[in-house]
This record gives structure tokens, sequence and C-alpha cells, in this order.
């Protein structure tokens, strides 16, 4: 009975992954097709440098998500993360120090919320909610209302930049490493099987001897951690370090998790559908925007996009029930 | 696995102290010296006989979009590009943060447009974007909030120092009938905008066609409705003979006005200044306020076409000393760093208030 269930969770799951996976291709060609300089590649460019926060966040906000629980502090990790980088750049601190420390800050902020969602308890969405708002009212702290901006041009170039005399930008290789190193962790290793075990039932995970408290503390810290990088990349591309970066941004993130197919509840999800998620809503962004389709109606496509990669997978799932039965 | 993740994040952060503590890399202080700001060459020379190129794509991009005052500004620019036959187009985020800018940059770009418009929400974060653009063709005029001079062709000042200054004087003089005691009533001791229009006043006060009208006292209401409205009480009854108030501010005018509108002062002192006709409309229309000023925002939007046309039609290249001809505004001149001032303010009366919605 078991098996069987977990063979039809497998299978449904696999199908919405390639679903997902096949709706964000045709995307692409349409679009490629359709709208004038979409395919080309300082578009593609473009695209990936849009891309690029939200991708990145997204992969340890998969797992997160997977194990039953939220992190909706990481836009504000990232707005700290890029205070910090420009008050210390301002503190005449060498980049080559900074950034590594604006990583292990990013680590910091996720341990905070580990401690206070495993040790203590606290359900995450209320935590998380907290140090939104803590982490962005300290990063208008360290840096107040200013911009810093001038950052050293063999950085920034490199962030904007490409391989070489290639089309590809140098960040995907940094979003190419990262999600083979979630994608592998998650689908490939214990801990990933455990991610799984935890988010489909803590307890039961318990009884078979994981610790649930430790996997997710260690979650959150990566997710802070990301999230740190994420402000490092995100100051370097728009040469400017502004407590509000990134602001809302952690809407964008849990919105691409969910439409990859990623249960809200825990307990399912598959990183390509992720990937395919934060693509897909990129694309049509990009798409629409260049078809002169007004921000108000963007926000709508991605409203509706939401609900329905929510519905849908329920949906399909209730039509196989009443086919069974 | 998890076990090893503490040691990670211990070993990161020695090889962080260890950078520090050997004192190498790039610090703010090396690249101060070293980081030229990227420049983009105009290229080609400046023919002012040039014919205004037709079919023109002129973008504006402002702050945000759906705010009152934005929507006259590119308003009066949509009427501009329809009078040299281009092709208006109107883009922004509705949220005030320069990422959002650069993602429309970026599109405009791709679309081609021949000039761009736009009030930067960060003066460098839409640099590397609008430096993109410049090297694809694309003229660039900043208007309201300027970015950073590297990375953009002209900017539109709505209004210069001098210009508010004796505009302000002017008004003064009208209202008093040219003789006569006026008052000031500013924002804060410190404010700069304030502060430099005030010098102007005074020196043009000591001009000798203003001999008669005597600058009894500058009071500051702190941009604070309160504080302005009591202070407005308070030169009134100090000064018994004050034919003028003029407040350069918004907050101090329209407080300023609330006072004197509903005291016995009501059409024995005026009351001038800078201010807006929505915050105004009604004091105009009770007689108490003849006439005050602001530049207007419609203009604003306006001269940016035009810039940006003939820049694009290369009739110039954003060089000081360069003319072009605006419209129904009339001939302008580039000023030094491609700034390029509206003109004097516009006066806002009885007759003109209700053409004007911001």
């Amino acid at each position: 009975m078991s098996a069987e269930l977990t063979v039809t969770r497998t299978a449904r799951l696999a199908n919405w992954n390639v679903a997902i996976i096949a709706i964000t291709v045709l995307v692409l060609i349409v679009a490629a097709a359709t709208v004038d300089s979409f395919g080309t590649s300082r578009n593609f460019g473009f695209l990936v440098l849009d891309l690029l926060p939200i991708a990145l966040v997204a992969l340890p906000m998969t797992l997160v998500i997977v194990t039953g629980e939220i992190d909706l502090s990481v836009a504000s990790s990232l707005g700290l993360s890029s205070a910090v980088m420009g008050y210390l750049w301002n503190a005449n601190q060498p980049i080559e120090t900074i950034i590594p420390l604006c990583l292990l800050l990013g680590a910091v902020l996720g341990a905070v919320n580990g401690f206070f969602v495993t040790f203590l308890g606290l359900p995450s969405l209320a935590v998380t909610i907290g140090t939104l708002a803590l982490y962005r009212g300290l990063a208008f702290v360290v840096l107040g209302d200013s911009a810093v901006a001038d950052f050293p041009a063999l950085y920034t170039d490199w962030v904007t930049g490409t391989i070489g005399g290639t089309p590809i930008p140098n960040v995907l290789i940094v979003i190419v490493v990262l999600a083979v190193v979630f994608g592998v962790v998650l689908h490939a290793t214990p801990v990933g099987r455990a991610v799984f075990a935890v988010g489909a039932s803590e307890q039961a995970a318990r009884f078979a001897g994981l610790r649930p408290g430790r996997l997710k503390f260690w979650l959150y810290v990566a997710s802070g951690l990301v999230a740190g990088l994420a402000g490092v990349l995100w100051t370097l591309r728009y040469s400017s370090a502004r407590a509000d970066n990134g602001a809302g941004l952690e809407l964008a993130v849990v919105a691409a998790v969910l439409l990859g197919g990623v249960s809200i509840f825990g307990g399912r999800g598959a990183l390509p559908g992720v990937i395919a998620g934060v693509v897909l809503l990129g694309a049509l962004q990009n798409a629409l925007r260049l078809s002169d389709v007004s921000n108000e109606a963007l926000n709508v496509v991605t409203g509706v996009l939401l609900i329905v990669s929510v519905l849908a997978p329920n949906l399909a799932r209730s039509v196989l029930q009443r086919r069974r039965t | 696995m998890s076990s090893r993740k503490p040691q990670l994040v211990a070993a990161l952060a020695v090889a962080a102290l260890a950078l520090t503590a050997c004192g190498g890399g790039t610090t703010k202080s090396d690249t101060a010296a070293g980081n030229t700001p990227e420049t983009v060459s105009a290229g080609t020379k400046a023919d002012p006989n040039a014919p205004l190129k037709e079919g023109l794509k002129i973008a504006y991009l402002p702050k945000q979009l759906n705010n009152p005052y934005t929507d006259v500004e590119v308003g009066g620019g949509k009427v501009a590009v329809e009078e040299i036959k281009g092709e208006y187009k109107l883009v922004g985020p509705n949220d005030a943060s320069a990422s959002s800018q650069v993602s429309y940059i970026n599109t405009l770009i791709q679309q081609q447009q021949d000039v761009i418009v736009v009030a930067a929400n960060d003066p460098n974060a839409v640099c590397p974007s609008l430096n993109q653009a410049r090297k694809a063709g694309i003229k660039v005029v900043t208007f309201d909030s300027d970015a950073a001079k590297t990375c953009r062709d002209a900017f539109i000042n709505q209004a210069s120092t001098q210009g508010i200054g004796e505009s302000l004087v002017k008004m003064a003089s009208e209202l008093a009938g040219g003789a006569g005691e006026i008052a000031i009533l500013s924002a804060t001791p410190n404010a700069t905008n304030q502060n430099s229009w005030i010098k102007v006043m005074q020196t043009e006060l000591a001009k000798p066609e203003n001999s008669k009208l005597k600058l009894v006292k500058i009071a500051y209401g702190n941009d604070d409705d309160q504080k302005s409205f009591t202070e407005a009480q308070g030169l009134l009854q100090s000064y018994p003979n004050l034919k003028v108030i003029v407040s350069p501010t918004t907050v101090g005018i329209a407080a300023a006005s609330r006072y004197v509108s509903a005291s016995s002062y009501k059409g024995k002192v005026a009351i001038t200044g800078l201010g807006l006709p929505n915050q105004m409309r009604q004091y105009v229309k009770d007689g108490t306020v003849k006439k005050f000023a602001l530049w207007n925002p419609a203009d604003i939007g306006y001269l940016a076409a035009y810039a940006g046309a003939a820049m694009s039609s290369g009739q110039i290249t954003g060089a000081e000393g360069e003319k072009f001809k605006a419209g129904k505004l009339g001939e302008y001149t580039i000023g030094a760093d491609g700034e390029i001032v509206l003109g004097p303010p516009t006066e806002f009366t009885a007759a003109n208030i209700d053409q004007f919605d911001f």
C-alpha cells in the first residue's frame, strides 16, 4: 500500500516536473518566435541577470519548503548583506575581506532563524516574518537612506560581463554550480532523503532516527548564506549598496518555488521544476515587457500563474483519485 | 555531512580575518584614484542646421508610474513628441526602486528606442545600463532626478537658483505696488535650496529699482504646517504695515494662506511664493492669494523631448554652449555638464490655475 502510494506520488511529481519544464520551453520558443529581440544574445544576458537573485535564493528555499518550513527573511538578509557591504567599503576595508564577511553575515542571519525555529520550536512563518522586518530595519540602521556606489570596476564588470567572447553571462556559472550542488544534495544524498522524510512526516522521521531540528537549522544557515551571496552579487550588479535592495524579492522566490511544483505543506518537490519555475516567471515578464505590457498587467499574470500552479497539481490529484475509486 | 558545515563556516571566518590582517586587497581608497568612470563620447560633431528627424522613438521612464506630478511631466512630453511626429512611449515601475528601472532600461535598449528620458531612482545603479543604451546609439536625457554625469547626455533642470530668486522678488514687488514692507517665511534655517533663493532675493532687493521694498524679517516655519501657521501669525502681529509674505516653500505658503484667508488680514496682506496649484487653488479662488509660482512640470517633459530629438538628429551633442529650439518654449542653450535650465518659473493666477492639476 505505502509502496504503491510512493510510486503514484513519484509519478505525479514527475508529471508536474515534466509539465512545468515543457511549459517553460514552450513559452521560451513562442516568445523567441513572436516577440521582437527576445531571442537575442543581449536579451539572454539581461534575462539571466534579472533572474540571478531569484534563482540563487530559490535553491535553498526549495529545501526549506520541502521540510515543511519557510524562510521569508531572505530578501531582508540580502538587503542587510548589501548594506553592510556598502558600510565596510566606506570604512575602507578591502573588498576581498568584505565579500566573505557578507557571506558569513548571511549564514549568521540564517542561523538566527534556525535557532528560533528549531531550538525554540517557533513557527517558521512567524519567525521569518519577524526577521524580515528586523533585518531590513538593521539594514537601514547600517546605511540609512544613502547609497554606496564606487565599487571596483574589476568586480562589477565581472558580474555584468560575459564569459570570453561568448554571450554567456559570468553569473550563470554561479547559478549552475549552486543549482548542481543543491540538486545533488536534495536528490542523490542521504541528506536529501532526510529532507523529504522530515517534510512528509517529522514525527516518523524522528522515529526513524533522523534529527529534523539539526537538519532544518543547517538549511536555514544555507538559506542565509545564499541570501548573503545574492546581496553581494546584487550590489555589484547595480554598483549600488542600498538598504532597500531586494525589497519584496521573497515573494517572487516563493512564487517561483511553488510554481516549480514544490508543495507548500512539505514533503514534495524537485529542483529541476523549481529552476523551470524561475525561468518561466522571468521569461514571461521579460517577454511581456518587451511587448509593452504594463506593469500592472504583469503583476496580474504572475498572480494568476501562481494560483494555477497551486491549483493544477491538486486538480490532477482529485481527478486521479476519482478515477481510482 | 552536516557536521562538516561548522568547520566550513569557521574556515571562511578565519580566511576573512587572515585577509584583513595582511591588509592586501582592493579598498575604496585604492579605487578612488584608479576608478576612471566609463565615458561614452558623443562621437560626431554637432550640426545646428540638421533637420529634426521624424518618427523618433522617445521613451519616458519616470521614477514611478501613477504619481500625479509625474503624470503632468510625461503628459508634456507626449505633446512634444506628437508635435515632432515621433513615437511616444511611457514605461516604468510601480515602486520607486532602482533595480526595476534597470530592467526597463534594458527593455528599451532591446526595443531600439532613439531617446530615453529618465528620472533616476538611484543615480549610480542605472549608470551601467544607461551607458549600454548610449553605446547602442540611444540618447539619454534625465529630468527631475539626475543620473551620474558620466552616463547621460543632458539633464533638464527645472529652474535655476537665479531664476527663482528673481521671480520671487518680481511677484513681491508687483503685489506690494513697488513699495512697502515684506517678510519671508522660509523652511528651516539651514535648508539649502531656500537659503540660496533667499540670497538671490536679497541681492535683487538691493538693486535701485527695488529700493522702496523693505525686507523686515525672515521667519522659519521648518516646513512644518503648524509651525509655519504660527510664524505667519507672528509676522502679521509684529509688523502691522506688512504688505507681502513671500514663502519659497510649498508648506509655508499653504499654511500662511490658510491663516490669512480666515483672518481680518485677508485682502490687506498678500501671500506669494512657491506652491502647488492643487494646494493653493482654494486660496486663489477666495482672493487670499493673487499669484504664486512654480516650474511647470509639463514643460519639463516637453523640453526633454525636444532636447532628446535635437540630439538624436545631430543638431546638438550635449556640449556646453550649443543651442536648439524647443517648440513653443523657444530657444535653449546647453549649460555646463549638459544641464539645460527650463527657465523662470510659471506664475499661477486665478486666470490660469484651473489648467493645472498637480
